[in-house]
C-alpha cells in the first residue's frame, strides 16, 4: 500500500493525514466521522457524497483524497454551528424537501454553493435546475427542493 | 391541536445537518464485508466452481458456496404470515443457488477483511455453467415443452373474477364496445440507499441483525425461517433508512448476513449491495402485458370493464401473484356502478425479481383501465372527462368486490377540483389549434382508486406504547417503520391531538429494534397512518386516562373535571387554572414513596376496516413531433386521503409519487434482452431515473373527506400518487397526437416508432 501525506481543512478544522493513495475523499471523509457523505452510486452520478471543495460542489466518490492536499472542504455537518442549521438548512426544513434524508446532506451543499454564487442575483427555476443536476432525490420530485433554494434567494 | 398542522417533521434537523446515522454509518471494529458470486448467464446450472485463486488472496476470510448454505427453501415477501399454509407466499429459494434463474443469480459469496479484497475475490472465482433455455416472454414462458424455471412449473398464480353484475348482459347493453393491448414496463425503486445490512453475535445463541428494511419484525421471522433458527434469539434494528419504496419490503440481504455471522464465530459481518447489484439483483417493478376492453351505453355509462393482465415476477417470486391480486382488486372503487372482470396470471422468468413498488400492481392495472376509458370515450364521442365524471363512484356506491358501501368517495369532487385548476374547458377549446404541425398540445386526465392496508387479504396489526418520562414529556414507541414518509411525525400529531399534550413534548423513537419495539408488521401498502393510527389513537386515549387518574390520586380533583393542555393538567372549565404540571405528576409518579408508577400505555389493535382512497392526475403537455418529446407544461394530482394530518407532508408524498411516475412515464425501463437474459442498463447512467432536470413542476391538491373508520378522518397518501400521472400524460399524448401509445415508457425511441408508423414523421 502506497500513502501519502496530506493537509486539508475541513469545516474549519485542519486535518493532516497519510492516506491511501487509492482511496477516494469519500471514504476518507466518511472514516474522519463525516457521515453526511453518502454513497449512493460510487460513480458521480448521484450526488449524495457532495461536498464543497474550495466552495465547488464535487462528487467526493471519484475525487482522489490525495487530490484533497491543501483544500477547503465543507461538508452538511459543518454548516450547522453553535446548534443553529445554516439558512439552506432551514430552507429546506420548512419547504418540507426532506423525506428520507439520504440525499439530503450533498443537495445541501449544493444548493449551498449555489445560493453564495448567485446572492442578490435574480435566478429562475431553470437555473436552479440546472445547477442541481447532478443530485439525484426519489422521494421528492425535486419540487420542494427547488423551492428551498428559491427562498434562499429571496431575501 | 395537533392533526391537520404543518408541523416540522421531528428528524428534519438530524437529517439536513447529516447527522442522521443509516446502516452504513454504523461501525463495528474488526467488521468484515462480504460480497456475492453472480452468475452471467440468466438460466442454468452450475457446473463448477474453482475458489482455488480468490481464497489464496491476502484478507479472504472464508468463501462459501451454493453447497454449505442450509437445505431450506423460503419466501422473502414482507408480509404478514399467514395461518392458511394455502395463503403463504412461494417458498422458492435458497440463501444461494445451483440453478442459476437470471444474470446475477447467486451462487457463492466471499467474506474477506476489506469490501475491495471481497470483491476482487470474487472476480477470481471460476464458475462454469451447463446453460438451459432462456424464457422472457408470456409465450415462450407458458409453452407445453418450456423449462422449468422452479419445479413447482412456470405460473406463480392465476386468479379471475367478475363483479358488479352479469357480464354478458353488460356487453349487450353497450352502444359502443373496445379492446386494446397495453403493457407496462420493468422499472425500479432507486432508494437513495442501496441494500445493506450487517450482523453479529454478542454470545453464542443470539443474532443481532442491522439493516435498511421496511420490515423489522417480518423480516425477523424471515431470518427465522431460511436459518432455521429460533425467531426469539433474533433481534433485528432499522435505523434511519435512505428510501424503500417497496424494494425494502422484502427481505435481500438479511438472511445471509445473518447466516454469516453464525458460520464465522459471530463476526461482525456487512453485506453492502453496489448500484448496479442494487437494480438488478433485488427487486423491480412487475411488467404487465395484457389487454383491456370496456363499454359504454347509450347515456355515457361505463356497462363494464375487463382487464386480463400476464405479470412476469422474474426469477423468484417474491410478491408474486400478490401484486396483480392487489392491483385488480384495488382499481375496483373508482367506477363502482360497472361490471368488472379481472383475470391475472403471475409466471416466473429469466429476468431480475420483480417484488413490492409503490402501489403493488396498481400503477399496471391502472395504465390498461385509463387507457381504455379514454378510447371508449373518443369512441362514443363524449369528452373523456365528462365520461369519468358520470361513472366515478359516490359516497354509499358498494365496493362491488367486497360488497361493503364506500363511506367516503370524493374522486368526483378531485376530478371537478382538478378541471378548474388547470383550465380545462378554455385549454380544450384553446388546443384545437394545436392539432398539427411539428409542436403540439394535449390535455389528459386519469383517476385511479387504492385502499388503506391489506385487509381482508392480510392481518392488519399496529401496537404501540407510550411512556410518561420524569419530566414531563412522552416517548413513543411503535413497530411501524419511518421510512423518509414522515409517519413518525404523524404520529406524534395524532397521540399530541388525543392526549392533548404539546407536539415538543412527544418523541417517537425512530429506530425500531425487535426486541422491546412493540409488534408492527412495518411500512407498506400504505397502511401506517390507517392502521397504525388506529393503534396511537388507542394507546393515546389510554395514556390520557391514566395520567388523569394519577391527577385525581394526586391532588383530589375528579378526573373527569381535567383535561390535558400542553405540558399541564388543567380544569376543563377553567384551562388558565393549572391543577399540576404533567412533570410534577410525573416525578410524584416515580418517586412517591407510597404512590404511583410508571406512567405507561399500551395497545395492539388490528383494523379491520379498509377505507378506499382516491385521486386523478390533469395534465398540460406539448408533444414535438420531430424530436418525438413529451414536454410537461403543468401537471396536478388532486387527492382525496380524507383527513390531510400534515399538508407539507402530505404534499411530500404527491410529489414524490408524481416525480416517480413521470420517469415511468416518458423514460425509465428495465432493457433485458429477451434471448439471452443479459441485463443492459443497471446502472445510472443507461437507466433513465428523472433528474431535477426531466422534472416539471408539480402542483397539487386535497379533497378533504372525512373518514369515519379511521380516528382522525384519514385515508391513505404513500403510494397513490405515483398511480394516474402515467396514463394521464398517455391520453395527454393521445390528445395531442391523435396517436395512442400502448406500451410504457413512452420514450423518445417509443414515440418515434409510432410516430413513424402512423405517419406523422
Amino acid at each position: 500500500m502506497i500513502t501519502k501525506e496530506i493537509e486539508f481543512t475541513v469545516n474549519g478544522q485542519l486535518i493532516t493525514l497519510d492516506v491511501d493513495i487509492r482511496k477516494s475523499l469519500l471514504d476518507v471523509l466518511r472514516e474522519e466521522g463525516l457521515t453526511s457523505i453518502k454513497q449512493g452510486c460510487g460513480v458521480g452520478e448521484c450526488g449524495a457524497c457532495t461536498a464543497l471543495i474550495d466552495d465547488i460542489p464535487m462528487d467526493t466518490c471519484m475525487y482522489l483524497a490525495v487530490w484533497a492536499d491543501g483544500k477547503d472542504i465543507r461538508t452538511s455537518e459543518g454548516e450547522s454551528r453553535d446548534g443553529q442549521v445554516s439558512k439552506v438548512q432551514q430552507a429546506y426544513i420548512d419547504a418540507g424537501a426532506v423525506q428520507c434524508g439520504y440525499c439530503t446532506p450533498g443537495f445541501i451543499m449544493t444548493s449551498t454553493a449555489f445560493v453564495e454564487k448567485y446572492k442578490g442575483q435574480k435566478v429562475d427555476r431553470d437555473l436552479i435546475r440546472k445547477e442541481h443536476s447532478g443530485n439525484l432525490c426519489r422521494c421528492t420530485g425535486y419540487e420542494t427542493i427547488v423551492c428551498a433554494v428559491e427562498s434562499c434567494l429571496k431575501d | 391541536m395537533s392533526v391537520g398542522k404543518p408541523i416540522e417533521r421531528l428528524d428534519a434537523v438530524a437529517k439536513v445537518t447529516g447527522k442522521a446515522r443509516y446502516t452504513e454509518d454504523f461501525t463495528l471494529q474488526g467488521m468484515k464485508h462480504a460480497v456475492y458470486v453472480r452468475s452471467d448467464i440468466a438460466h442454468g446450472m452450475v457446473k463448477s466452481i474453482n475458489v482455488d485463486e480468490a481464497s489464496a488472496l491476502t484478507g479472504v476470510r472464508a468463501i462459501f458456496t451454493y453447497e454449505d448454505v442450509p437445505d431450506i427453501l423460503f419466501a422473502t415477501a414482507g408480509h404478514p404470515y399467514s395461518t392458511d399454509p394455502g395463503h403463504r407466499d412461494p417458498y422458492d429459494r435458497n440463501l444461494l443457488t445451483k440453478h442459476v434463474r437470471y444474470e446475477g443469480d447467486e451462487v457463492a459469496i466471499v467474506v474477506a477483511d476489506s469490501e475491495l479484497i471481497a470483491r476482487k475475490a470474487a472476480r477470481l472465482i471460476k464458475v462454469e455453467y451447463d446453460k438451459l433455455p432462456v424464457l422472457n416472454t408470456p409465450e415462450r414462458i407458458l409453452a407445453d415443452d418450456a423449462e422449468m424455471i422452479h419445479p413447482t412449473g412456470n405460473i406463480v398464480g392465476a386468479h379471475e373474477f367478475v363483479v358488479g353484475g352479469d357480464m354478458a348482459e353488460a356487453i349487450k347493453s353497450s352502444e359502443h364496445t373496445l379492446e386494446n393491448k397495453y403493457s407496462t414496463a420493468m422499472v425500479q425503486h432507486f432508494h437513495l440507499e442501496n441494500h445493506i445490512a450487517y450482523a453479529y453475535m454478542e454470545d453464542n445463541e443470539n443474532i443481532t441483525v442491522v439493516s435498511s428494511t421496511q420490515i423489522p419484525h417480518i423480516a425477523r421471522r424471515i431470518i427465522s425461517e431460511a436459518l432455521d433458527f429460533p425467531m426469539g434469539k433474533i433481534k433485528v434494528i432499522k435505523p434511519y433508512i435512505g428510501g424503500g419504496f417497496g424494494a425494502k419490503q422484502d427481505v435481500v440481504v438479511e438472511p445471509m448476513a445473518a447466516f454469516l455471522t453464525l458460520k464465522m464465530g459471530g463476526a461482525p459481518i456487512q453485506i453492502n449491495l453496489t448500484r448496479e447489484e442494487c437494480l438488478s439483483c433485488t427487486r423491480t417493478r412487475h411488467p404487465f402485458l395484457g389487454t383491456a376492453k370496456g363499454g359504454i351505453d347509450k347515456n355515457g355509462k361505463l356497462t363494464f370493464m375487463d382487464v386480463e393482465v400476464v405479470s412476469l415476477t422474474g426469477a423468484y417470486a417474491s410478491h408474486g401473484h400478490a401484486i396483480a391480486q392487489a392491483g385488480g382488486a384495488k382499481a375496483c372503487t373508482m367506477y363502482p356502478r360497472s361490471v368488472i372482470r379481472f383475470n391475472a396470471t403471475t409466471v416466473y422468468s429469466n429476468m431480475p425479481a420483480a417484488g413490492a413498488m409503490r402501489a403493488y400492481g396498481t400503477p399496471q392495472v391502472i395504465f390498461f383501465v385509463e387507457n381504455m376509458m379514454e378510447e371508449l370515450a373518443l369512441k362514443a364521442g363524449i369528452d373523456p372527462l365528462e365520461f369519468r365524471l358520470k361513472n366515478a363512484g359516490l359516497p354509499g356506491d358498494i365496493n362491488p368486490l367486497n360488497k361493503k358501501p364506500i363511506l367516503s368517495h370524493g374522486l368526483k369532487e378531485c376530478l371537478e377540483k382538478g378541471r378548474k385548476l388547470i383550465d380545462w374547458d378554455k385549454k380544450k377549446k384553446r388546443y384545437k389549434k394545436f392539432k398539427d404541425g411539428t409542436i403540439r398540445r394535449g390535455l389528459g386526465v386519469a383517476c385511479f382508486s387504492y385502499a388503506s392496508g391489506t385487509y381482508p387479504v392480510l392481518v392488519e396489526i399496529a401496537s404501540v406504547r407510550m411512556a410518561l418520562v420524569q419530566d414531563g414529556s412522552v416517548h413513543v414507541l411503535t413497530g411501524a417503520t419511518e421510512i423518509g414518509q414522515g409517519s413518525d411525525t404523524v404520529f406524534a400529531q395524532m397521540a399530541s391531538e388525543t392526549t392533548g399534550i404539546s407536539t415538543d413534548k412527544i418523541k417517537v423513537i425512530s429506530t425500531q429494534d425487535t426486541d422491546f419495539s412493540p409488534f408492527d408488521t412495518g411500512s407498506y401498502a400504505s397502511r401506517q397512518t390507517y392502521v397504525g393510527g388506529q393503534a396511537i389513537y388507542k394507546t393515546a386515549e389510554k395514556l390520557k386516562d391514566n395520567i388523569l387518574a394519577y391527577a385525581e390520586e394526586m391532588t383530589g380533583v375528579l378526573a373527569n373535571r381535567l383535561q390535558i393542555v400542553g405540558d399541564k393538567i388543567v380544569l376543563i372549565e377553567q384551562p388558565d387554572k393549572t391543577v399540576v404540571t404533567l412533570k410534577d405528576l410525573s416525578i410524584d409518579a416515580h418517586y412517591h414513596k407510597d404512590r404511583g408508577g410508571q406512567i405507561t400505555a399500551e395497545v395492539s389493535y388490528k383494523t379491520r376496516t379498509n377505507a378506499p382512497s382516491f385521486g386523478c392526475t390533469f395534465v398540460d403537455i406539448e408533444v414535438d413531433i420531430e424530436l418525438c418529446k413529451v414536454d410537461i407544461k403543468e401537471i396536478i394530482n388532486i387527492h382525496d386521503s380524507g383527513k390531510i394530518i400534515n399538508p407539507i407532508l402530505a404534499k411530500g408524498q404527491v410529489h414524490g409519487g408524481m416525480g416517480m411516475s413521470i420517469g415511468a412515464a416518458l423514460a425509465e425501463e428495465m432493457l433485458i434482452d429477451d434471448e439471452t437474459g443479459k441485463v443492459y442498463n443497471n446502472n445510472l447512467l443507461d437507466y433513465k431515473m428523472p433528474t431535477i432536470m426531466d422534472t416539471p413542476d408539480l402542483k397539487c391538491d386535497f379533497v378533504e373527506t372525512e373518514e369515519p373508520t379511521a380516528s382522525y378522518g384519514n385515508k391513505s397518501l404513500g403510494e397513490p400518487p405515483i398511480i394516474s400521472p402515467a396514463p394521464a400524460i398517455r391520453n395527454a399524448i393521445l390528445d395531442a397526437t391523435g396517436v395512442a401509445p400502448s406500451e410504457l415508457p413512452m420514450s423518445p425511441k417509443r414515440l418515434f416508432e409510432l410516430f413513424k408508423l402512423e405517419g406523422l414523421i
